[in-house]
């Protein structure tokens, strides 16, 4: 079960780069939103002609203003659809349901220094936490790695806001983010938070974990949007049914089109509450989570609907 | 709704009772004929006048009672409340979760105004009327958590999230049936459950610790645990043991009625927005056996659970000394009649 979702009015849309657009939402009715902690994302429901999505985007407003959540969105062309949506569909006006905020990326509160990585468009995250450092009054250096200028959305006013805080890093200028180095001059006590692609957030563990920093203070935002594919089917041990899963549309999403709905957090394979027996498989379960065990996945008995995925005859779940 | 506070006292003459009204509320924890542990977690959702679940956080007529006897255990004990330096920003979740809950449900005893950061704080059944500044601490007599939870019935204890787990680093505890916030301050959900038996081969607290961190916001879930008192005492802590131990020893088939309370935690669990953590109120009833026969599926069902009681749960809930001597009281009122399901009284 979940709590009920909030309906929300888009009041503003601002194209950031060519890529990239923020959005504000605000409460339908008035008032305030739930507030929230730096970190956190919320899912936002888009009803895109017979699919219903739910896609996952980090909220990157003041953790203290309830008035209204800010996300960036990026254009993904190739992705399932959602980015393209929220580019195309949304404007100043329409009305969408969001779910309550939910944080797999908290913020350690021991720290003694936070230290902020970010990738393209990872900074997400990092700038509600940003955010809450400043208001906390607790020390942080916020690092920013993109191409170029032009690719880094949001850095110039984060500069303005946070001033020597921030440090730029653009690689087509020739000033790659040395992690090494860079991790190398931390005081102890620093915790890491790293956001980004794949490999800068495994470069940067790899360098922390060289230089002994302990596995407590590294932070990464784990979860991925789930990917296209190729359509599949499962059955439903209970009701018998059949369900389709259309190759952009995840299973989770096709579960709950179906009306057999799995509850869900993260959507994005991190959180493990959507895990859901399997009781009969004919093919390959094609895990794409970062919840199972290596074992887990060996026995089979296991996946994670919402970005998991299946190639094979047949299928059988226990709904 | 308008409440009448009670006057009476939890230590010394022990003059706590329950109203007609308070007994027919009381939170009866057994929804069958025996007791084994269950992962029994619900939604905490309202549910009808009349019962506990009126309004999310509860008030009743013992409310000026508690804080009153809970200012005592401060003032002899102040270490009950601690918060490590971490957890200020979950203190201002629960002020900010407690305030509004007890405003909306009890209009008539609190009042929250709010203006921008700056606030003002109405608690009319203890006489409290203070301005302050929403996050700065020092606009409070005392910390956020302290100065709430010292206008909340029940224990609270704050758990941090991190590493996969929960960590005990913030609470206030009065109000506990023998455990100790200064012993499991800092310690993780697996070190503070440690002491209990059977639930952990039973995998009770792996599978509690999954839920508890996919708590969602907005989503508060709730349990009950129960245990049996010797006197009306709110205070059973291992820090004043030889004030309430040696009571055990006082139980007779002549005051058994009076003596023997029955002791629900309603347990609630809330994610708290601004910090992540997860508050875990736990909130202590009472009541007296002759108060409790007088709803007769009540007194059937309790006679059958505790004649039937593992060995171990006896021991370990400390019901040992006095239990034989509660049984044969409870039989009496037990004809052996079927007990319909569920909590309520018929």
């Amino acid at each position: 079960m979940s709590a009920p979702s909030i309906a929300v009015r888009v009041s503003e849309v601002a194209a950031v780069t060519p890529l990239v657009k923020r959005f504000r939402l605000e409460p339908e009715s008035g008032g305030r939103l739930p507030a929230f902690s730096g970190g956190a994302h919320i899912a936002v429901e888009m009803q895109d002609g017979a699919h219903r999505r739910r896609n996952a985007f980090s909220l990157m407003g003041s953790p203290s203003d309830t008035t209204g959540y800010v996300i960036g969105v990026r254009r993904h062309d190739n992705g399932r659809g959602g980015s393209r949506y929220m580019h195309e569909r949304v404007t100043p006006g329409t009305m969408l349901r969001i779910a309550h905020p939910a944080n797999l990326f908290p913020i350690d509160g021991r720290a003694r220094k936070h230290l902020l990585l970010a990738g393209g468009i990872g900074i997400t995250p990092l700038v509600a936490m940003a955010e809450q450092f400043a208001r906390d009054g607790q020390p942080f250096e916020l690092h920013y790695a993109a191409r170029s200028p032009e690719h880094a959305a949001f850095a110039d006013e984060l500069l303005e806001r946070f001033g020597p805080a921030v440090h730029t890093h653009f690689s087509a200028q020739g000033r790659r983010l040395a992690c090494a180095s860079l991790l190398a001059e931390q005081p102890l006590g620093t915790h890491l938070y790293v956001c980004g692609p794949e490999t800068l957030m495994d470069e940067a563990f790899a360098s922390a974990r060289a230089l002994g920093w302990p596995e407590q203070s590294l932070h990464r935002e784990r979860f991925a949007a789930p990917a296209r594919g190729l359509p599949f089917a499962v059955r439903l041990a209970r009701s018998g049914r059949r369900v389709d899963v259309g190759a952009d549309q995840s299973m989770l999403e096709a579960l709950e089109a179906a009306g057999a709905p799995v509850a869900s957090l993260c959507r994005g394979g991190a959180c493990g509450q959507c895990e859901t027996r399997v009781l009969a498989c004919d093919g390959t379960l094609l895990h794409a989570d970062h919840y199972l065990s290596a074992a887990e996945r060996g026995a089979g008995g296991k996946v994670m609907p919402c970005v998991s995925r299946f190639a094979g005859r047949s299928l059988t779940l226990d709904l | 709704m308008t409440i009448t506070f009670r006057r009476e006292t939890f230590r010394d003459d022990y003059n706590f009772s329950n109203s007609a009204v308070g007994i027919r509320r009381f939170p009866f924890p057994f929804d069958r004929d025996h007791y084994m542990y269950a992962v029994n977690i619900e939604p905490h959702v309202k549910g009808h006048p009349g019962t506990i679940y009126e309004s999310l956080i509860d008030v009743d007529e013992h409310y000026v009672a508690e804080m009153q006897d809970r200012a005592l255990v401060l003032a002899e004990d102040p270490l009950r409340s601690q918060s490590l330096p971490h957890m200020e920003l979950a203190g201002w979740d629960l002020l900010e979760l407690l305030m509004e809950q007890l405003a909306a449900g009890y209009p008539a005893h609190f009042e929250l105004r709010r203006s921008g950061k700056r606030w003002r704080w109405v608690n009319r059944p203890l006489g409290i009327d203070d301005t302050f500044v929403f996050g700065a601490a020092s606009t409070l007599p005392y910390g956020p958590m302290e100065y709430i939870t010292r206008q909340a019935q029940g224990d609270f204890c704050i758990l941090d999230q991190r590493d996969g787990n929960l960590w005990m680093d913030a609470g206030m505890v009065t109000t506990q049936a023998d455990w100790s916030l200064d012993f499991d301050l800092g310690m993780n959900f697996m070190e503070w459950h440690a002491p209990v038996p059977r639930a952990h081969e039973m995998g009770v607290f792996d599978r509690a610790l999954k839920f508890m961190l996919n708590l969602g916001q907005g989503q508060p879930m709730r349990r009950f645990n129960w245990t049996m008192t010797v006197n009306p005492r709110l205070d059973t802590s291992p820090e004043t043991y030889p004030k309430w131990g040696p009571d055990r020893r006082s139980v007779t088939a002549d005051n058994v009625g009076d003596k023997v309370h029955l002791r629900v935690e309603l347990q609630s669990f809330w994610r708290l927005p601004r910090s992540n953590a997860i508050v875990f109120p736990i909130r202590c009833y009472l009541i007296k056996l002759e108060e409790l026969v007088t709803v007769p599926k009540w007194a059937r069902r309790m006679h059958r659970v505790l004649r039937d009681l593992p060995p171990d749960l006896v021991d370990y809930k400390g019901l040992t000394r006095w239990r034989p001597i509660a049984v044969d009281y409870l039989a009496a009122f037990d004809d052996g009649a079927a007990t319909s399901p569920g909590i309520w009284p018929d």
